[in-house]
């Protein structure tokens, strides 16, 4: 008897898949948790603690949603241009730029806060927090497409372009008092949050889950549907497949390349204005705790899958909200590595089955 | 503003830039891209720091970083050579992965002391007017290791048997493999050879050029303009060599341009208002960008840059066998 | 035959009842394969008929599941090539195995034990400029590869193998991408060297080459010998071929006489250059009428894809190409997918289809924005899979379902995936490039059919191939490219081998191309 692998000649059955990837999930714990006992952790109180303080109320969960947000608009993004096997890791800039723009509409400012209506502001700070994403998405996707320069390093490099722009901003002109941050928005350009309704009802006292969780999952619909449904589509999907097949069908690549990209960092910069205007309610130093990073994980663990992005997402939300508040420091990076690693190192088992066989009968059953 | 201490201090800070780059090179030459050098590099300055505050021996700790680095390196090999898993994503995992397991393993560590590699003066060297200043005098060793590496790096890849089959796998690993050569040997060796040298230039910064352990600010996306610099040096490492100098230069230059009131005779903006310096500061996020474009302008990407098949798993009979 | 050549001696290699199996396929189906000492024996058969299997069995990259290998006389295990190449076995592969960007002398001292570190280039260009000079081969060692012609790099190849010191040579259809002159010189360099010992398996699937160049030839077919090691003494052309395909072939297709009607498709003076910024297209004047096929005879290589390309709109060119009175130079594809063009590309899999999408959505590639595929900036998958169905049927593509992935059809079904889709357009000119290479006898003949059926209905058709017998079947006027020029055309039923052959490979100028009189084609004249 010996283990074989052999490649696939048929689909992998449906379910596998979805088992892979919750397998990877509970794995990447399990092995977590080994190392963590290894330098003398208990592994199960910190799971146990994770649990708690990520599902253990009602609180808790929106907190969890609070993270999720901006993973869930990053991670549609990514989504979207990994599709194209365009590798947008970008998001993090885009986020940046994104909060950026939308900021300018209180701190410039562009219109008199104090008298604009809010959703007047806030609809303006939406526009911004996109258009400032599109722009810095732009960028890469015009160099890719006019000059076929890596949009890997280009998007990697603009992510510290971004940061900078940020502390030029934070630290000088718009600085509050010297600190690195800007003043704190007035209420009035906050996005609703559930603690809003706590008046009516005070079961909601205390939750920070912002209207932007909405944003997002209006967001997961619109791409199933472009993806699924519309000729743009059908477009990214042939680009995606074979780029070759799609410029002799006539679409142009190039163009796609650059509103994919724009697409992608569109959705990144509404998340760093609904992080902005929703959570921090400020611009400051390191908004980002590396949701740019984790969008392109939870894309891919999700299959750039729009809806299953929603659900990473969340579990990634809760890795976040428990890694806050435990130490070590670094286990939720550990976990999301873990995770990350053990789903593609299953992906092999979309290719290749593994079969327990019979040495000798081998030959026999594959002629068959 | 002294051009000679500012340059001394770019060479300095430069070699960890460096060391990293020339172990991607490695890497990238024989297909493999590793995007994870930020994460090799962190867990290399935990293991050094660590074993040299527990163990007192810097060479031991020299050793446990290049052991970590190359050790985390080889799951990347595994899932991408073998797996044939997508090389930005297990890169980017990589990161992650590294990244946690540095910061697990290094809790409590942050603001302890530990021996560290010494500098030293060249004698004679030191003596050359200006160039044994800046160059060979109260560097550290690492600096010395870094003339002597480029040049050897590229001396292997270019004019040596094993440079041949590095470069040959990179660029058609069918070829090579027709002849023998062992497409998935090379590629593990050489990613190896990259998480050790990304390891290295880890206990570089934490047992070396800036001692200390700081969690994750200790390599504060070193690794990542590392990635960048072996692109702004086209995959060759006497071009990384300048080129790290370069960025470690920049980086000095945007401490010091901030000090005095005059410059070079008119009036230095960066003392008045010290924020310009971020703009100063992405320069060399800019400058890669920029070499990236200059590098694609047709005439000059002639049989130039990136090995061909960096980032394409090797199956074999699905390339032209 | 020569001195060599004796059964009594040792084989050089003897394979034996060899089966290879690959998960749903039988690639080798105990096969018995003997090569003489100095001999010249040719593996025949069809594409996919197990001759390259079985040779990378011989080269260690595959491990057969039953039979033996003795190499002169002793029985080896190959596990990789390196084994082979250590037993005297080399093989010049179908794609060059070169690595571009290294020289001549480089390629060669890959994967060999000296020297161990220092290269020394200086001196083993020595020593290969030696070598090329014992067998009459013309090299630069300290050229790089990218800037060799495709005969030098072939030159290269087999200096790869003779530096090894092999005895035993598997050329893998050599000349598929040589001239017919510079096939002869190879064939007069390969002969020469079995009279110098080595022994030579020579793959093809032209039956005039190996009957030119073979002493011996085993034939497969499906994976089985069909022919054991037969000399070729008193053997026909007729008998080859079923033995290679298991029935007699026919050899001329029926064609309908026809007047060609309206001029289709015009170019004046088109020039090109192909990727690496160098000249590929050079002043093409071309012409081509409703009702008519020309055909584009060249060696690979000779701007035939620029030529493909610059029409169809997928490359930059200069000068005007008219399709029915409007140009199309420099306008993208969509504009010539609007006027009415099809185009079946060469690379099937590369360019003709997205492989991991359905059958369906490869259909609707070309359509897809038109009702009543779609509706404004949606697609109708339901009345797309419709459409699918109905293709399906109609031109008989063997597939479970439309949802299937076309990477999972064989090579004829992708093919008529392709040609559904690009004639179900009503195309008044199709661009058809070598569309049945690496078919099957039975698909070539539904796709030749096809072609012939839209010519039957007036559709032009330029049809580009490097089988000179389907371009002489199928074409009314044959165009020979040659370095980028249209060096003359020729009326397809005049068209004999021989001028095309001197006019592919630049030694012959024929009359130019517009417009077509067929009485022209008749007074060639010689140049130089």
């Amino acid at each position: 008897m010996r283990l074989q692998i052999v490649k696939r000649s048929e689909d992998p059955p449906k379910w596998l898949p979805i088992a892979t990837s919750l397998g990877a999930v509970v794995l990447a714990f399990v092995i977590s948790g080994g190392i963590l006992a290894a330098v003398g952790a208990d592994p199960l109180q910190i799971y146990r603690y994770f649990f708690r303080s990520a599902f253990g109320s009602w609180g808790a969960f929106s907190d969890v949603m609070v993270k999720a947000t901006p993973l869930i608009l990053i991670g549609l993004g990514c989504a979207l241009a990994f599709r194209m096997k365009l590798w947008n890791i970008g998001a993090e800039g885009q986020f940046y730029i994104g909060a950026f723009f939308s900021s300018m509409v209180v701190m410039v400012p562009l219109v008199d806060v104090n008298t604009t209506p809010p959703i007047v502001t806030i609809g303006l700070m939406m526009l911004l927090g996109i258009f400032g994403g599109a722009l810095y998405g732009f960028i890469p996707g015009l160099l890719k497409a006019k000059f076929g320069i890596n949009e890997i390093i280009t998007t990697l490099m603009l992510n510290y372009v971004a940061v900078f722009w940020n502390n030029y901003w934070i630290f000088g002109k718009w600085s509050d008092a010297g600190f690195q941050m800007t003043p704190t928005f007035p209420r009035r350009v906050w996005l609703p949050r559930l603690a809003d309704l706590a008046k009516q009802n005070p079961f909601f006292s205390g939750m920070t889950l912002h209207v932007g969780v909405i944003f997002g999952l209006i967001v997961a619909v619109v791409l199933w549907y472009i993806i699924n449904k519309s000729r743009w589509g059908y477009k990214i999907n042939l680009i995606g497949d074979n780029p070759k097949a799609a410029r002799y069908a006539g679409i142009d690549i190039a163009k796609n390349i650059i509103l994919v990209f724009m697409f992608s960092g569109a959705l990144a910069g509404l998340a760093g204005m609904t992080e902005v205007s929703g959570v921090v309610h400020r611009l400051q130093e390191r908004i980002s705790t590396s949701y740019g990073f984790s969008g392109v994980i939870v894309a891919w663990l999700a299959k750039l899958d729009p809806f299953a992005v929603v659900l990473v997402s969340i579990l990634f939300g809760a890795l976040l909200v428990a890694g806050r508040e435990i130490q070590p420091s670094g286990v939720s990076f550990l976990i999301q590595g873990t995770i990350l690693f053990l789903v593609i190192s299953s992906d092999v088992l979309m290719r290749y089955q593994i079969r327990l066989v019979n040495t000798k009968k081998a030959s026999v059953e594959e002629a068959a | 503003m002294n051009f000679e201490i500012m340059l001394h201090a770019g060479i300095s800070t430069g070699t960890i830039l460096l060391i990293a780059a020339i172990g991607e090179i490695f890497a990238e030459r024989s297909g493999v891209m590793n995007l994870g050098v930020e994460g090799m590099m962190l867990l290399g300055a935990m293991a050094a720091f660590k074993t040299a505050y527990n163990t007192g021996n810097v060479w031991l700790a020299l050793l446990a970083a290049v052991l970590a680095g190359g050790v985390l390196s080889l799951a990347h090999a595994l899932v991408t050579i073998h797996f044939q898993a997508d090389q930005t994503v297990s890169g980017l995992s990589l990161t992650f992965l590294g990244t946690g397991l540095a910061l697990v393993l290094g809790e409590g560590m942050t603001g302890l002391n530990a021996p560290t590699v010494p500098n030293f003066t060249l004698p004679l060297l030191s003596q050359i007017p200006f160039i044994g200043r800046v160059f060979f005098t109260d560097q550290n060793l690492f600096v010395y290791f870094g003339y002597l590496l480029a040049p050897l790096a590229w001396y292997y890849i270019y004019k040596t048997k094993p440079g041949l089959h590095l470069r040959a796998v990179g660029e058609k690993p069918a070829a090579a493999d027709t002849l023998g050569v062992s497409v998935y040997g090379v590629r593990y060796l050489y990613t190896f050879i990259g998480g050790c040298f990304a390891g290295l230039s880890g206990a570089c910064i934490s047992v070396a050029i800036t001692p200390g352990w700081y969690s994750n600010l200790t390599t504060s996306g070193q690794g990542w303009i590392a990635v960048a610099l072996v692109i702004f040096a086209q995959w060759n490492p006497m071009r990384a060599m300048l080129g790290g100098y370069l960025f470690g230069f920049l980086r000095r230059l945007l401490l010091d341009l901030q000090g005095p009131a005059m410059l070079l005779g008119l009036r230095n903006p960066f003392f008045y208002d010290h924020n310009l310096v971020f703009f100063l500061q992405m320069l060399p996020y800019v400058l890669t960008v920029m070499a990236l474009v200059w590098g694609s302008s047709s005439a000059r990407r002639k049989r130039i840059g990136a090995p061909a098949a960096l980032g394409e798993p090797y199956i074999r009979g699905e390339r032209g066998l | 035959m020569n001195e060599y050549s004796n059964n009594q001696r040792i084989p050089a290699v003897e394979m034996r009842d060899i089966t290879l199996r690959f998960p749903g396929v039988l690639a080798n189906d105990h096969v018995n394969f003997t090569l003489h000492e100095g001999e010249i024996h040719a593996l025949l058969g069809e594409n996919g008929a197990g001759k390259s299997s079985l040779m990378n069995v011989l080269m260690g990259l595959y491990q057969p599941q039953e039979g033996t290998i003795r190499v002169f006389g002793k029985e080896v295990r190959f596990n990789s090539p390196k084994d082979a190449i250590a037993a005297g076995i080399g093989m010049v592969h179908q794609h060059f195995m070169l690595v571009p960007t290294m020289s001549v002398t480089e390629n060669i001292l890959i994967g060999l034990d000296k020297p161990k570190l220092a290269l020394n280039l200086k001196h083993y260009d020595e020593e290969v400029r030696h070598l090329a000079e014992q067998f009459g081969i013309r090299i630069d060692p300290s050229a790089k590869v990218w800037q060799l012609s495709v005969g030098e790099q072939q030159r290269v190849e087999i200096l790869k193998i003779l530096y090894r010191g092999a005895r035993i040579l598997v050329m893998d259809e050599p000349t598929a991408v040589l001239a017919p002159q510079e096939a002869d010189e190879l064939i007069a360099t390969l002969k020469g060297m079995a009279s110098q010992g080595k022994s030579i398996i020579f793959i093809s699937h032209k039956l005039n080459e190996v009957q030119e160049v073979a002493d011996r030839l085993t034939i497969l077919r499906r994976g089985k010998a069909t022919a054991e090691g037969i000399g070729l003494e008193g053997i026909t052309r007729e008998r080859l071929a079923s033995l290679m395909v298991g029935r007699e072939v026919i050899f001329n297709m029926h064609k309908v006489d026809r007047e060609p009607g309206e001029v289709v498709l015009q170019l004046e003076q088109v020039s090109a250059v192909n990727n690496k910024n160098l000249p590929a297209l050079k002043n093409v004047d071309l012409c081509l009428r409703a009702g008519e096929i020309l055909g584009i005879a060249g060696v690979a290589g000779n701007g035939q894809s620029e030529l493909v390309e610059v029409v169809t709109g997928l490359r930059e060119c200069e000068g005007t190409i008219w399709l029915d009175g409007k140009d199309i130079a420099n306008k993208p594809p969509q504009v010539s997918i609007g006027g009415g063009l099809a185009h079946i590309p060469e690379d099937r899999i590369g360019v003709g289809s997205a492989p991991n999408l359905s059958i369906t959505k490869n259909v609707i590639m070309k359509n897809f924005e038109s009702e009543p595929i779609s509706h404004r900036w949606q697609v109708n998958y339901t009345e797309a899979g419709r459409h699918a169905a109905e293709l399906k049927q109609k031109y008989d593509i063997l597939a479970p379902s439309v949802e299937t992935q076309a990477r999972k059809l064989s090579g004829g079904n992708l093919q008529k995936l392709i040609l559904a889709r690009e004639l179900s357009s009503a195309p008044h000119l199709i661009v058809a490039m070598q569309p049945t290479r690496g078919l099957d006898v039975g698909a070539i003949e539904a796709v030749q059919q096809l072609l012939l059926d839209q010519r039957e209905t007036g559709c032009a058709i330029l049809l580009v191939s490097e089988d000179l017998d389907e371009l002489m079947a199928l074409s009314d006027r044959i165009a020979v490219m040659y370095e980028g020029e249209v060096v003359g055309v020729v009326d397809g039923k005049e068209a004999d081998l021989n001028t095309l052959g001197l006019m592919m490979t630049g030694s012959m100028r024929g009359p130019g191309s517009c417009p077509p009189e067929p009485a022209a084609a008749g007074s060639q004249e010689r140049e130089g």
